[in-house]
């Protein structure tokens, strides 16, 4: 019966999602259990922060140049119809510091970082390194987990700094060039336009984003299964979980931050 | 004498798969006992539930008198200072050099200074005769050296205890000869019980002092490897002369 299947098909979804986030907090607790009941590894820690501003620096300072510059030329014609180019500071500031550079520098870290540490825990798994870890007397959350979610805590924030800082000059850039503003004018448009809950909300927000990011990735990678085509699942789901819960809790942040400023 | 370790009425599903129904079996303390049977018929298994990383759904596990199925995490560590385990792909880190892989459980159990921690390291190297591969990556070493570094690690405690998790799998005739021979020579040396899991019955016959068989869940044969070749048991003969093993895989 179609009806029937349907249904079943739905609940069995249900009940994989319902698993997935039990999953989810089941390892939030653990990681949280293993920052103070076990011996932090400030030097793996260290290595880890290394890792992710290593591999993620280059193309968030990329994407935010190219977004800030993208955005003063859309704005430059956009504005201009209405006469209005001198306040492109203003309008690139308030999205690039609260949207654009939280948002997309957390969807390049789940893609170049979220993506690395899958795939690093999916290959431990596979070859039994992280039964090793347990079998020869750790943790394998204190050892393999925790760094992992507190470089990403304290990375992907400064990275969204970062990103803040070059979206701007990106689009200082376009707009001196193409809106004939001058950079004075447009430094003192996002200086006016901007107030210290609109830091807050997008750093804050980039906060949020590195912990789920580092716990849906060590989710994926310590639950692989399959040999090496399960790494590669674990890694592509690790990205599309995180790319999601991204945008989903984005909007609720969002919400949260403005009732609170 | 009392076994060091017994495992009495032990029971373990996976879902609707029920792998260990009713298994019971002593292991003496000093002997070397090779659990054999078929791919898939539980032999890891139970040496993942003897170091408390898998938890049976019923039955008793007991090291020494105590059963560990009843410890909490912390009491578990001290029980796996007392059991080293050499994995079936050795499971060396593959981050950390040979020295500091052999050293990583010294460290977790111990608070030594570096330079013992050191000389432990070069001490157990030298027994598996790779103190020249100290400072190599695991990704330099060939496979029949990876074991004998992981064979180092699980010795670097001086486990009462050693779990060989199928030893000579992947490796050619002279590396399963020397995998052989030091599992023989560390028995002689460091006295310690030794439990081989293996379908390679030339390895179970040449390092076994007991074996026992683990067929339909349980243990169908345990005894010498004299008492398993004149064994009656169809089982048993039809296991030694390849049937089994090739039903399963």
């Amino acid at each position: 019966m179609p009806v029937r299947k349907t249904f079943l098909a739905i609940g069995h979804r249900f009940t994989n999602f319902a698993f997935y986030v039990g999953g989810i907090v089941s390892l939030m607790g653990r990681t949280f259990v293993a920052l103070f009941r076990y011996k932090f590894d400030f030097n793996e820690l260290i290595r880890q922060i290394w890792m992710v501003g290593n591999k993620s620096l280059s193309i968030v300072a990329l994407i935010a140049i190219f977004t800030g510059m993208v955005f003063a030329l859309q704005f430059s014609v956009g504005l201009g119809r209405f006469g209005l180019k001198m306040y492109i500071g203003q309008v690139i500031g308030v999205a690039i510091v609260r949207e654009l550079a939280p948002v997309l520098t957390s969807l390049m870290v789940a893609a170049r970082v979220g993506s690395g540490i899958a795939a690093e825990l999916g290959s431990m798994v596979v070859t039994e390194q992280v039964l090793a870890i347990e079998a020869l007397g750790a943790n394998p959350v204190a050892k393999l987990v925790a760094p992992r979610v507190v470089a990403c805590v304290i990375s992907t924030p400064i990275l969204s700094l970062i990103a803040i800082a070059l979206g701007i000059l990106g689009g200082m850039f376009i707009t001196v060039m193409e809106a004939g503003v001058s950079y004075r004018y447009y430094m003192d448009q996002i200086w006016r336009s901007l107030v210290i809950s609109d830091i807050t909300s997008g750093v804050g927000k980039s906060f949020f984003f590195g912990f789920f990011i580092a716990i849906i990735a060590c989710y994926q990678g310590l639950n692989t299964t399959g040999g090496t085509e399960g790494v590669g699942q674990s890694t592509t789901r690790a990205v599309v979980y995180s790319s999601i819960f991204i945008f989903i809790a984005d909007f609720f942040l969002t919400k949260i931050f403005i009732l609170f400023s | 004498m009392m076994p060091i370790i017994s495992f009495k009425d032990l029971c373990k599903n996976f879902g609707d798969n029920k792998v260990l129904d009713g298994l019971s079996l002593d292991i003496n303390e000093g002997e070397t006992i090779t659990i054999i049977g078929g791919s898939g018929s539980g032999k890891s298994v139970l040496l993942k539930l003897l170091l408390g990383v898998l938890q049976p759904d019923s039955g008793q596990i007991l090291f020494r008198g105590e059963d560990i199925t009843l410890m909490d995490e912390h009491q578990l560590v001290e029980i796996r200072r007392q059991i080293g385990m050499l994995f079936q792909g050795a499971a060396l880190f593959d981050s950390l050099p040979v020295s500091e892989n052999v050293a990583y459980p010294i460290r977790e159990h111990f608070t030594y200074s570096e330079a013992k921690i050191r000389s432990i390291v070069e001490e157990k190297l030298r027994l598996v005769g790779l103190l020249e591969s100290i400072k190599m990556m695991p990704s330099d070493l060939s496979g029949g050296m990876k074991k004998r570094v992981g064979l180092a690690r699980a010795i670097a405690t001086d486990p009462a205890v050693i779990l060989y998790d199928e030893p000579t799998t992947g490796l050619d005739p002279a590396n399963t000869m020397r995998i052989n021979r030091l599992i023989r020579e560390l028995q002689r040396k460091l006295h310690v019980t030794s439990i081989v899991v293996t379908h390679d019955m030339g390895s179970a016959f040449l390092v076994s002092d007991r074996l026992a068989m683990l067929y339909n869940k349980r243990i169908e044969f345990v005894g010498t490897p004299e008492e398993a070749k004149k064994s009656t048991n169809t089982v048993v003969q039809h296991f030694i002369q390849g049937y089994i093993g090739e039903e399963s895989s």
